[in-house]
């Protein structure tokens, strides 16, 4: 078999869900390539080059591909995608943007965010935001696939030293362009890889109220999520969303603090090592999952925690 | 010009869905259904492109079996002028219904199509950009918000880093996030009217695509519980409880 994985990276560096996608990647077994599609990305090419597993690293240069419009990538992946068996990119806003392009070109049925990998032609994938999960086998030749990177740990980022080739790339899709970028900068961890995360939800009240759930996470060094709720009331940025609707999390603990613990947000972190519940209401459904529970309030409890932490 | 949307029939999202114990799926029977939640925001997205004059004539289509006509009268309650259902009695896979919602393109020629990002029963997030792919137009997918300048959309995209703005030139497809809009609550006379507007049906198999499913279910699952843990008195006890773990 011959896996291709199309990295996922900002033109200087990877982003960490590529190490888990090639985790599937190796569990699948095969030969495996990757593909680096951007602009000026010389340093992502050396860092995919000493990834654990990877024989080949297939570089298409072009300032049509640096900032990952899908209709660009999807040309590109399209291109080359017969030559493999399996084709895998994460689950991300990048992979879920290109990959269903590739697959009506080729006329397959994508696999949509897998869990598992039960055999070469044999996936697991959540549906029902998580409460259910469904195994499915693919018939078609060529498997396209998208990996959700918290169910797989990332690969080693040394070790390798695939040879790298260059792909041409010249099908530029005219129709759309790249005009701006607005990234929230934060000096903590991302939100979809750090080892705790610190959440808030509706009941931290406003968003004054939320520099207690900021403080906690810098005391921590963890990421800051959000409930959906928390989003909507404004009180924090919507890249923070944990849930059915906003990002899917699995760190070591996760910290729920006066988050009710609705359906649509479990499915974003019931994944998670340890939860660790803080909420006024006993009642919460939050503490019919979490490890560890306080009943309280977060104003008293929070800083309490900073204080012996 | 035309809009296209399309909705869905899903089961409503504050059901706790119940897997079946033979293993063969989801039970659907006498579960509150409504329409795919981000089905609401593309309609309203379209709604409010006819109200500014960019658009002149909102198409909703369904593909499903009968009682997708309840979300098409849903449609028709929220402002879509006409309503197409496709006909089908078995579940189709993403690539099949971007076929299907293809050949509907070529009939009616709108210029925009608008999706919801994902159904949240299959939650596969890929009939947008497939119909995208296939007809050769624009796409834009997890739309937070649309302005329509001179042929084109200026595109804001919801991102895992924050947020992207990308130019795109109709004819294109969109696809919806929740914070594009607030959908429309239809109001009573709107509602009644719904019931006795005509909808357009054609059989699935009609239009001379194979409809197969590529996908093979093998089964299907609850996820394994989490079982609830401890209460415990204080943070301190709680930090030695996550040292004792070795969380901390």
């Amino acid at each position: 078999m011959s896996i291709l994985v199309v990295a996922e990276h900002d033109n200087a560096s990877l982003i960490s869900g590529t190490l888990s996608t090639l985790a599937a990647a190796k569990i699948i077994g095969g030969d495996i390539t990757v593909l680096v599609a951007g602009e000026n990305a010389g340093s992502v090419v050396t860092e995919a080059q000493a990834l654990e597993g990877v024989s080949k690293v297939l570089v298409a240069d072009n300032a049509a591909l640096a900032d990952g419009l899908a209709e660009n990538i999807g040309n590109l992946v399209s291109s080359i995608a017969g030559n493999y068996s399996h084709v895998l990119t994460p689950a991300s806003n990048f992979g879920k943007n290109f990959m269903p392009r590739v697959a009506a070109k080729l006329d397959v049925m994508q696999v949509s965010d897998i869990v598992e990998v039960v055999s070469a032609d044999t996936f697991v994938r959540p549906i029902y935001a998580g409460n259910a999960l469904m195994t499915v086998k693919s018939n078609d030749t060529v498997k396209l696939i998208t990996v959700r990177s918290t169910a797989f740990d990332a690969v080693e980022a040394t070790g390798g030293s695939a040879a790298v080739e260059d792909l041409a790339f010249s099908d530029v899709f005219a129709g759309s362009s790249f005009i701006s970028r607005d990234v929230t900068l934060s000096e903590r961890p991302e939100l979809g890889t750090a080892k705790i995360v610190v959440s808030g939800g509706r009941g931290v009240g406003s968003k004054e109220n939320f520099a207690v759930i900021e403080g906690l996470a810098e005391k921590l060094n963890a990421a800051v999520g959000a409930s959906r709720a928390a989003v909507d009331l404004g009180y924090a940025p919507n890249d923070c969303q944990v849930g059915q609707t906003g990002k899917v999390v699995a760190p070591e603990i996760y910290f729920a603090i006066a988050i009710s613990g609705a359906i649509q947000h479990q499915a974003g972190m019931s994944e998670s090592k340890i939860i660790v519940a803080i909420n006024k209401d006993a009642d919460a459904p939050i503490f019919n999952i979490a490890d560890y529970g306080i009943v309280g309030d977060l104003f008293d409890v929070v800083p309490e925690l900073m204080e012996v932490l | 010009m035309k809009v296209l949307v399309a909705v869905k029939r899903v089961v409503d999202y504050n059901v706790r869905i119940r897997v079946k114990s033979d293993g063969t799926g989801v039970d659907k029977d006498n579960v509150v259904m409504s329409m795919n939640p981000f089905d609401e925001n593309s309609l309203e997205e379209a709604m409010q492109m006819k109200e500014a004059d960019v658009a002149s004539e909102v198409i909703a289509v369904s593909i499903g079996d009968e009682k997708s006509e309840d979300t098409l009268r849903s449609a028709f309650a929220m402002g879509a002028d006409r309503a197409i259902l496709i006909k089908t009695d078995v579940e189709l896979e993403p690539l099949a219904i971007a076929k299907l919602l293809a050949k509907v393109v070529e009939q009616e020629s709108p210029q925009v199509a608008i999706l919801g990002k994902q159904a949240i029963d299959d939650d596969s997030n890929q009939t947008g950009q497939m119909l995208s792919a296939m007809l050769g137009w624009s796409q834009g997918t997890f739309a937070s918000n649309a302005e329509h300048v001179d042929g084109a959309i200026n595109l804001t995209r919801e991102t895992d880093a924050g947020l992207e703005t990308i130019k795109i030139t109709l004819p294109a497809v969109i696809t919806t996030d929740l914070r594009l809009n607030t959908p429309r609550l239809p109001k009573l006379p709107a509602i009644m009217k719904a019931k006795k507007k005509p909808i357009e049906t054609h059989e699935a198999d009609s239009f001379g695509i194979d409809l197969a499913p590529r996908l093979e279910v093998v089964s299907v699952a609850a996820p394994a519980e989490r079982a609830a843990g401890i209460i415990v008195a204080n943070a301190a006890e709680l930090v030695e409880k996550l040292k004792e773990a070795e969380a901390l």
